[in-house]
């Protein structure tokens, strides 16, 4: 397991620039998970950083070295594709025992079926490994995928959107497997999602990426809840933060050039009052269960937030709002500090 | 859905069933009487080939065959009386008709140089076509439809057409009646068909099975042998067999260019003459003969086929 280090990273497709000017430097040992949505770039610089596409500028480093004009063979990365790119004509262990079958690995053959058999167990397909990978349902093709790359120790684990596919519980668990093999392993990784449970809970640290820039780089409470700009603070949080014009709900003392104002759906105190004081109105509630989401309408606004499963609030109640923490962005979506 | 559900939108109904099940069989047995008759033939008798009606139900004969493999000349009954007793039953057979064996025809020969060039162009134009196709499908070249077309292009005339420049240019090069001038003037033909079949099956392969053997350690010749070669099976066997079929039948150039050495069974089994006219049985004989390896051929890729295109292990 190594340090990789992109400085300066741009690459362009025709008039499209899908990666530009990336800096990003993943630790040994580091679970880094780039979040962004379809087409910022994420996939791109997985590619770059494995090789299969060239930088038009700038420089990558696998473990101090130079890489970046070398090819994926010399590379010593793996990568979990999102369409799996199982070979077809292979059964499953021939599939997983692939990579260490490659000319340049040698290993000898006892040692290939002892990991692969290792693997298949902590994947939970040890019954599969005799099927052709075509015979083998979404999420079980998923995991061959990832095991194929956790079946040797390279320098990076690259992953695109490696659970996208499989079904809300086996995603449940994947991710906490994934999470330990990784931890097990001090394996770097560099993982692409556009999967915000995903990205807070595995990663070490979290890059939102938008439009092949890199926005914001830390920790996922970091991300959280010290958003740089509107675009970060509306990746996290389910139900998305909330964007309220200045001045609509009292908000403690905005700074100067305030434009919205943003508020978790956790930073919303809610309190039932009479029509008359009222600053706005209950609109509808989901019952989720556990929780409930309760969407107000304020003026012309909505504002989604949550309440207790045993609210006492029904639909056209008047309520008060009162933000705590609020996050002030300006006109442009740059967030303006407290106090600056 | 349980099974007993007969009226699903998608299986056809019973009579449309029937009905194209019928028409298959009816094609079949039109397709299937020629080649039928020709195989009846080559076991009659050289009378029985030619008798009107036609006889349908005859007595086998293994006289074509012995025809085909061998010349014989007629002699007198005089001394046909003065000959030891027939060593083997084709010397019987050819005695009975008042003739001795004098030595085995060009048959063989022409067989064996069937074979050599058939096959031999068959691997050289699938061999330089699987590599052409997978370099036009996967790398940036310069006019690269241009290419493809001209390559095409080849095509668009009757190979006929241009015979006499090859006759000619073979003449003067030294190609002619060579299995080497064979070889290379049917590889001519077919390259363009073999690289524009192989090059639509290599494009359907995606590109992330070769991009996935990179990154697992692999070089890109090793990828294209390990990975792209086993998932283009089916269209290299299909494009070999379509190879096979042309160089293996080809008689127009093989009349032209070859006479001896090289000359192939297609141009040689209507020489076939017997007394009084072709020897109808051994013409028979040959061409059935002169079938079995293209239908062994084909029956033993028929699977690759069959299997049709590989699906499902890339989401798409």
């Amino acid at each position: 397991m190594a340090e990789v280090c992109l400085s300066g990273v741009t690459k362009r497709f025709d008039e499209t620039t899908a990666v530009d000017r990336m800096d990003l430097t993943v630790a040994d040992g580091e679970f880094v998970v780039l979040l962004g949505p379809t087409g910022a770039g994420k996939t791109t610089t997985l590619r770059l950083v494995a090789g299969l596409e060239k930088a038009d500028q700038g420089r990558i480093e696998i473990a101090g070295r130079d890489v970046t004009t070398a090819s994926p063979t010399v590379r010593d990365v793996s990568f979990v594709f999102q369409q799996y790119s199982l070979y077809p004509h292979l059964t499953v262990f021939d599939n997983l025992a692939f990579p260490l079958r490659s000319p340049a690995r040698r290993v000898p053959e006892p040692e290939i079926r002892e990991r692969v058999n290792a693997i298949a167990e902590m994947l939970r397909i040890p019954d599969k490994l005799q099927n052709k990978a075509t015979q083998l349902s979404g999420g079980e093709m998923q995991r061959v995928a990832i095991g194929r790359a956790l079946v040797r120790a390279p320098q990076i684990y690259l992953m695109d959107e490696p659970l996208s596919s499989l079904d809300a519980k086996l995603r449940a668990d994947m991710r906490i497997e994934l999470k330990r093999i990784q931890k097990d392993l001090g394996a770097t990784l560099l993982y692409v999602t556009h999967d915000q449970i995903e990205a807070m809970t595995m990663a070490n640290r979290i890059g939102v990426i938008d439009q092949g820039k890199l926005i914001q780089v830390g920790a996922p409470r970091e991300i959280y809840e010290d958003p740089h700009n509107v675009y970060v603070a509306t990746r996290l949080g389910q139900p998305a933060i909330n964007l309220i014009p200045r001045d609509l709900i009292p908000a403690g003392v905005a700074p100067a050039g305030t434009a919205t104002i943003g508020a978790r759906t956790e930073h919303i105190r809610i309190r039932k009052v009479a029509e008359n004081t009222a600053q706005g109105k209950v609109q509808w509630i989901e019952h989720l269960g556990d929780q409930n989401h309760l969407h107000i309408t304020v003026g012309d606004r909505k504002v989604t937030t949550l309440v207790e499963p045993d609210t006492d609030l029904s639909v056209d109640d008047g309520v008060s709002l009162e933000l705590i923490k609020p996050l002030y962005f300006d006109g442009a979506g740059e967030r303006l500090r407290a106090g600056t | 859905m349980s099974a007993s559900t007969a009226h699903s939108v998608v299986d056809a109904k019973p009579w449309t069933r029937h009905l194209s099940s019928a028409l298959v069989i009816l094609y079949a047995l039109i397709t299937i009487l020629p080649l039928v008759w020709i195989f009846m033939t080559g076991f009659k008798t050289p009378q029985d080939s030619i008798s009107y009606p036609p006889k349908v139900v005859f007595e086998p004969s293994l006289e074509g065959y012995v025809n085909l493999f061998t010349t014989r000349s007629r002699q007198t009954p005089e001394y046909m009386a003065t000959l030891p007793p027939p060593d083997n039953w084709a010397e019987a057979l050819v005695r009975d008709r008042n003739m001795v064996i004098a030595g085995p025809s060009k048959f063989g020969e022409r067989f064996l140089n069937s074979v050599i060039i058939g096959f031999g162009s068959t691997f050289l134009s699938v061999f330089l076509g699987t590599l052409a196709a997978y370099a036009f499908s996967r790398f940036k070249i310069p006019l690269k439809d241009d290419l493809m077309f001209f390559i095409l292009s080849t095509r668009m005339m009757p190979p006929i057409a241009v015979a006499i420049p090859i006759f000619l240019m073979y003449r003067s090069v030294g190609l002619s009646d060579t299995h080497l001038g064979m070889i290379l003037l049917y590889t001519a033909v077919n390259i363009s068909l073999a690289v524009w079949l192989l090059k639509g099956f290599i494009d359907e392969i995606p590109l992330e099975y070769e991009e996935a053997a990179l990154i697992d350690g692999y070089s890109r010749l090793q990828a294209f042998i390990k990975v792209v070669l086993p998932q283009a099976a089916t269209g290299i066997a299909a494009t070999a067999i379509f190879c096979l079929i042309f160089s293996w039948n080809e008689y127009a150039f093989a009349l032209l260019l070859t006479s001896g050495t090289a000359q192939t069974a297609p141009p040689f089994i209507p020489t076939i003459i017997g007394e009084g006219g072709l020897d109808w049985p051994a013409v028979a004989a040959g061409a059935t003969l002169f079938l079995i390896p293209i239908v062994a051929f084909t029956i033993l890729l028929r699977k690759h086929l069959l299997r049709g295109i590989t699906f499902g292990a890339v989401r798409k």
